[in-house]
């Protein structure tokens, strides 16, 4: 079972998503740059977070039109498991594959701080081994993290079950305290949040386990580990 | 064809809360003492250049680039598009 990581001009939590799926949860990972495609025998794809483009334009709007995001956009619609962490929720999001918007946190701070996140929808291919409002310590790391939809958005969010993770207090300003969403499928999901940094004990001061459960999640959903 | 400078104003909808331009009114402006303003709203301005056979045209051309890759977000955001001479 393989797991494609893309990487972008700018992408700088590659290596950390890439570190945890092979070293810690024993997954067969593999780089893809950003300008070519991607091969047909990929289980999953994570879009890692960092800064593509130098956020020029505004975060991930640019990366949003490098070539692979057709073949992502394609496995998307064959309903291939795919996540988006922090800028790769932002570039989902400005690839159309999830709504709404991500603007400047409240604050207007770059906000580097550790939260905790509620589960609203364990039915996804990267929570179904969490259980429906556990709560996960995970750290943030973002300036444009505040998720905005309109009222009717997120009426449409609420009623397909589209709201995946909310921040247990007000953190960013996001709409309803959202922290992940997901497409109305359920197999794209995209969160501000880095399960990446979290899901070891040796870098989690409070508890790794329910960020584990993100990446065995993905395991449950697309096969035994290699 | 002519060449013609086109001005694309990208501006968050109303009611979505814009705090840079709250601070730079309310820690800037009024602290100043300029009482007299009510309201700061930042946005982001691109700025064309182009050739097309008129103003029109110029217009339309942009209008359709800005909606086509994107250029704003149409969940949050809207444009304005001004046509000027070059």
């Amino acid at each position: 079972m393989k797991v494609g990581v893309v990487v972008f001009p700018g992408s700088n939590c590659d290596r950390d998503m890439y570190h945890v799926l092979t070293d810690v949860f024993n997954l067969d990972a593999q780089y893809f740059w950003h300008d070519k495609g991607l091969p047909k025998n990929i289980d999953a794809v994570i879009l890692p977070g960092g800064f593509s483009y130098g956020d020029r334009l505004r975060s991930g709007a640019i990366a949003a039109h490098s070539p692979i995001i057709n073949d992502v956009r394609k496995m998307a619609d064959k309903g291939i498991p795919i996540l988006g962490v922090c800028n790769g929720f932002q570039i989902l999001v400005e690839a159309g594959l999830l709504p709404g918007a991500l603007l400047k946190n409240t604050s207007l701070n770059f906000m580097c701080n550790w939260t905790s996140l509620i589960v609203e929808n364990n039915k996804t291919p990267f929570t179904n081994k969490l259980k429906l409002h556990q709560k996960i310590p995970i750290p943030i790391a973002n300036g444009e993290g505040r998720y905005y939809v309109d009222d009717e958005t997120l009426k449409k969010l609420k009623k397909n079950n589209q709201i995946v993770f909310r921040y247990s207090e007000v953190v960013n300003g996001s709409t309803d305290r959202i922290a992940g969403v997901c497409n109305e499928n359920g197999n794209v999901v995209g969160m501000m949040p880095h399960p990446e940094r979290a899901a070891e004990s040796a870098i989690n001061p409070i508890d790794n386990k329910p960020s584990s459960l993100i990446f065995e999640s993905l395991i449950n959903t697309i096969g035994v580990k290699n | 064809m002519a060449a013609f400078n086109v001005h694309v104003t990208i501006e968050n909808k109303p009611g979505i809360s814009d705090p840079e331009g709250e601070t730079i009114l309310n820690d800037l402006v009024l602290k100043g003492g300029d009482s007299a303003i009510s309201k700061i709203k930042t946005a982001k301005m691109l700025k064309f250049t182009i050739k097309e056979k008129d103003k029109k045209s110029a217009q339309t051309k942009v209008q359709k680039i800005c909606d086509e890759l994107r250029i704003y977000n149409p969940m949050v955001s809207n444009i304005t598009v001004e046509v000027f001479d070059a």
